[in-house]
C-alpha cells in the first residue's frame, strides 16, 4: 500500500513543482508576503502627524508642545495661529491630531485651577484615534506631574506600576509575525491540496486513477501527504524567520510548536480535501476554499481579538483551526506555554483532523 | 466600427452571459461572496476593547481599595473579577481568563496618606494594541480617581492640567464605522479579480481560445466581451454591499451616491483589469486562482489602511502600498462614509485610480495577443 502511495505523492510533488509558474507562486509570494506584512502589519503607532495650537506662548505650553513633538509617536507638521485652521487639516486628513492648548493655560496653572487642553483627533480610523489619545494623554499626564514637582504641588497619592507580561515593550510585531506563520501556512496548504483533485477531475484523469488498484484511502493520502509537506516546509521557514530576521523571542519549546503544526496543517489538508472532492471544476474547488479561507482568517483572531466579537460570531470560531494554533503559535513563542498547557487548543484541531479526513474519504467514494 | 463588428461583440457578450448564468458559481462570487462576506466582518472585525475580564486583587479590601475598585465595576470597558491573592489572579491570567491583574498590596491604606502608594497593573502583552488599550483604560480610570479624591478632600487636584477629547467623525468611537467602510473595498478587490482572473486563464485551458481565435473576433471584443458581464456584476456586488453597510451596520454615509458610484466604477475597472492580466498571464485556472489571492486579497487585508495604519509603516512598506489599488479606494470610502465628499481627498485618490484602471487594463490588452506559443 504505502509503495503506491508513495508514488502517488511523488507523482502530486511532481506535477505541482514541474510547472515552473505554479512552483514561483508556491515560493516567491510568501516569502515576500512574510516580510512585507511582517513590517506592514503593526499597530504602533509612529510618526503620526499632528499639528499644535498654542495660544499661551509662555515657557510651560512651550515645554508642553515640545514634549510632543519630542515623542516618536507624533510627527509635529505645523504650529497653528489660528483655531480656523484645524478643520481643513483634520478633514483633508493632512493631521490626525491637533493639540490645542487653551490661552490661560500658564495663569490657570499658577493659580492651582485646571489648565486647560484640548485634544481633537480624526476618528475615521478610530484604533489610531484610540491609540493617538492614550500617547497624548500620558505626555500631558507627565508633564503635569513634572510641573506640580517643580512648583511646589501636591503629589498624587498613589501611582499606577503598569507591566505587560510575556512581552513588556509591546511590540505588536511580535504579536503578528507569529501569526503570520498561521496565516501563510493555511494559505498555502489549502490552495495545494484544494486543486489536486478537482484539476485531474477537469482534465478527466481523475477516472484514469480511479480504475488503477489503488483504494480512495490511498488516494486521499497520496493527495494530502504533498500538501502536508509543502504545509510544514512553508511553515518552518517562516518560523526560522521569525526568529532570525524579526528577532521575536522563542520561549516555548520546538516539540511542542511542531505537535500544534502538525495537527493544524493535517486540519487543514483535510479541509483542503473536503473542498476539492466536492468540486467539479477548479473554479469550484478555488471558490470553495476562498469561501473557507476569507472567514477563517477574519474570525481566527490573527489580526482582530475574538473577544470583541458578538458572542454568536464567538461559538463560531470554535470550529476554526486557524483559532487554536494561532493560541499555540504565540503561546509557544511569546509565553513559553508548554505541551500541557495547550492541551485545550491541541485537542479541538486533532478532533478536526479525525472528521474532516473521514468525511474526505467518505465524499472520496461517494463522488468518484 | 462596422456593424458587423458590433454583431460579433454582441454575440460573444451573449455567449458570456450564457456561461455565468450556467456556471452558478460566478453568481455566488459576485453576489453571495460580497454579502456573506460583509456580515461575517462586519460582525466579527472589532477593535473595541468592551466588558474586558480583569482581576482584582485587594489584599486588605478597606474603604480606599473599595472606592478605586469600584470604578472598574461602573466602567463599561471591564468585567471584574475579585481574586483574594495575587497567585490565584495571575493563575487565571495564565489560564487566558482574565486579560489583566489590578494589584493593590495590604498597606495601600497607610502609604496613600504618607507618601505614594504604589497600584500593580500587570497586562497580558501578546496582543500589543489590546493591552495598550487596556492600560489606557485603567489609566482613566486612576486619572478620575486621584481628581474625585482631591475634591472630596478640598486640597488642589494633584493632576493640574485638564483634557478636553473630541474625536471627529465617529464620536462614539466605533471600530466598525471605519472599518465597514474598507471591508468593501477589500471584498470588491477579492471578487473583483477573483471573478476575471479564472475565465480567460479557462479559456485557454480548456482549448476555447484557440477556437476563438480562428473566428474573425478580434482580441479586443474578447476582452470587452469578458468585462462587461463581470462589471455588471461586481457592481451589483458592491450595491448589496453598500446597502447592507447602511442599512444593517448603520454606518453614516454623508458623502453624495454619485462620487460613491463614480469611485466604484473605477475602482472596479481597475480590479477587474488586474484580474484579466492574472488571467491572460497566467494561462492556468491554478496559477491564476493562487496568483489573485496572493496579489489581491491579502495586500489588500494588510496594506491598503483598511486595517493597519499605512502612516505607521516603514517608509519602503509605505511606498509598496502605492501599487495597492485598493488603497485609494479605502481613502475614498472611509471619508465619502463618515466626512463627506472631501474633494482633497477624493480627486487624487479617484486619478491615482484611473491611472491604474488604465495601467491594468492596457497591460492586459498587450499581454493578451491572438498568439499561440
Amino acid at each position: 500500500m504505502w509503495r503506491r502511495v508513495l508514488a502517488l505523492v511523488v507523482k502530486e510533488l511532481l506535477a505541482i513543482l514541474k510547472d515552473g509558474k505554479s512552483r514561483m507562486v508556491l515560493i516567491g509570494p510568501p516569502l515576500i508576503q512574510l516580510v512585507v506584512f511582517g513590517y506592514a502589519a503593526t499597530y504602533d503607532l509612529n510618526h503620526v502627524p499632528i499639528a499644535i495650537l498654542n495660544q499661551d506662548l509662555s515657557a510651560p505650553s512651550r515645554d508642553l508642545a515640545a514634549r510632543f513633538a519630542g515623542s516618536p509617536a507624533f510627527q509635529e507638521l505645523a504650529a497653528l495661529n489660528s483655531a480656523e485652521q484645524i478643520e481643513d487639516l483634520i478633514t483633508s486628513r493632512r493631521a490626525t491630531l491637533v493639540v490645542s492648548i487653551d490661552s490661560r493655560f500658564t495663569r490657570d496653572l499658577l493659580l492651582h485651577r485646571p489648565a486647560r487642553v484640548q485634544l481633537i483627533v480624526d476618528g475615521r480610523n478610530s484604533n489610531t484615534a484610540l491609540l493617538a489619545l492614550g500617547y497624548a494623554n500620558t505626555i500631558i499626564a507627565d508633564f503635569g506631574l513634572s510641573w506640580a514637582q517643580d512648583h511646589g504641588g501636591a503629589k498624587p497619592p498613589a501611582a499606577l506600576d503598569i507591566r505587560a507580561r510575556y512581552n513588556p515593550p509591546l511590540n505588536s510585531q511580535w504579536f503578528i509575525v507569529p501569526g503570520i506563520v498561521a496565516l501563510l501556512t493555511q494559505v498555502v496548504t489549502l490552495l495545494v491540496v484544494a486543486l489536486t483533485v478537482a484539476r485531474e477531475r477537469e482534465a478527466g484523469t481523475f477516472d484514469q486513477l480511479l480504475v488503477t488498484p489503488m483504494r480512495s484511502v490511498d488516494i486521499l493520502l497520496g493527495k494530502g501527504l504533498p500538501g502536508l509537506l509543502i504545509g510544514t516546509l512553508e511553515a518552518t521557514v517562516i518560523v526560522l524567520a521569525a526568529v532570525w530576521w524579526f528577532n521575536v523571542p522563542l520561549h516555548g519549546g520546538l516539540l511542542t510548536l511542531y505537535a500544534g503544526l502538525l495537527l493544524f496543517v493535517t486540519a487543514i489538508t483535510g479541509i483542503g480535501l473536503m473542498i476539492s472532492s466536492l468540486s467539479a471544476t477548479q473554479q469550484q474547488a478555488l471558490l470553495g476554499a476562498f469561501l473557507f479561507m476569507v472567514p477563517s482568517i477574519i474570525l481566527s483572531g490573527f489580526a482582530t481579538p475574538i473577544a470583541n466579537m458578538p458572542d454568536l460570531v464567538q461559538r463560531l470560531t470554535l470550529v476554526n483551526p486557524m483559532r487554536y494554533f494561532l493560541i499555540v503559535v504565540r503561546g509557544v513563542f511569546l509565553e513559553g506555554a508548554t505541551f500541557h498547557a495547550l492541551l485545550p487548543q491541541l485537542w479541538p484541531m486533532a478532533l478536526m483532523t479525525g472528521v474532516t479526513m473521514i468525511a474526505a474519504g467518505w465524499l472520496f467514494r461517494r463522488r468518484g | 466600427m462596422s456593424k458587423r463588428s458590433d454583431g460579433r461583440l454582441r454575440g460573444l457578450l451573449r455567449k458570456e452571459f450564457l456561461q455565468i448564468g450556467r456556471d452558478p458559481s460566478s453568481i455566488a462570487i459576485a453576489f453571495l461572496l460580497p454579502a456573506i462576506l460583509l456580515l461575517l466582518f462586519g460582525y466579527g472585525v472589532s477593535l473595541d476593547a468592551r466588558n474586558v475580564p480583569i482581576a482584582l486583587v485587594a489584599e486588605s479590601p478597606d474603604a480606599d481599595t473599595q472606592s478605586f475598585m469600584a470604578r472598574f465595576e461602573q466602567s463599561p470597558f471591564f468585567q471584574p473579577r475579585n481574586f483574594a491573592t495575587i497567585q490565584r489572579a495571575d493563575r487565571a491570567m495564565l489560564m487566558r481568563e482574565v486579560r489583566g491583574v489590578v494589584w493593590i498590596r495590604a498597606n495601600f491604606s497607610r502609604q496613600l496618606r504618607t507618601g505614594v502608594a504604589p497600584i500593580g497593573v500587570i497586562v497580558n502583552g501578546v496582543d500589543a494594541n489590546d493591552a495598550r488599550l487596556v492600560e489606557g483604560y485603567v489609566q482613566q480610570i486612576w486619572t478620575s480617581w486621584i481628581a474625585a479624591r482631591a475634591q472630596e478632600a478640598r486640597i488642589p487636584t494633584p493632576i493640574p492640567v485638564s483634557v478636553e477629547q473630541r474625536v471627529w467623525f465617529n464620536p462614539a468611537v466605533e471600530s466598525r464605522n471605519y472599518l465597514v467602510p474598507g471591508l468593501i473595498a477589500v471584498i470588491m478587490t477579492l471578487t473583483g479579480s477573483l471573478l476575471t482572473a479564472m475565465v480567460i486563464a479557462r479559456e485557454w485551458e480548456r482549448g476555447t481560445m484557440e477556437a476563438l481565435m480562428v473566428t474573425r473576433v478580434t482580441m479586443r471584443d474578447i476582452l470587452v466581451a469578458k468585462l462587461v458581464p463581470y462589471f455588471l456584476l461586481g457592481m451589483g456586488g458592491m450595491a448589496a454591499s453598500v446597502a447592507i453597510a447602511v442599512w444593517l451596520f448603520g454606518v453614516p454615509l454623508l458623502g453624495s451616491i454619485s462620487v460613491l458610484v463614480a469611485a466604484s466604477t473605477v475602482f472596479l475597472l481597475a480590479a477587474l483589469g488586474m484580474g484579466l492580466l492574472i488571467s491572460s498571464a497566467a494561462r492556468n485556472q491554478f496559477v491564476a486562482g493562487q496568483i489573485a489571492i496572493i496579489a489581491a486579497f491579502l495586500p489588500a487585508f494588510i496594506l491598503s489602511g483598511f486595517l493597519f495604519d499605512i502612516g505607521s509603516m516603514p517608509t519602503p512598506v509605505q511606498f509598496i502600498t502605492h501599487a495597492i489599488a485598493a488603497r485609494y479606494f479605502v481613502a475614498v470610502l472611509q471619508t465619502v462614509f463618515l466626512v463627506g465628499d472631501v474633494w482633497s481627498i477624493v480627486v487624487p485618490n479617484m486619478a491615482a485610480l484611473v491611472a491604474m484602471a488604465v495601467f491594468f487594463l492596457g497591460a492586459a490588452r498587450l499581454m493578451s495577443r491572438k498568439r499561440l506559443d
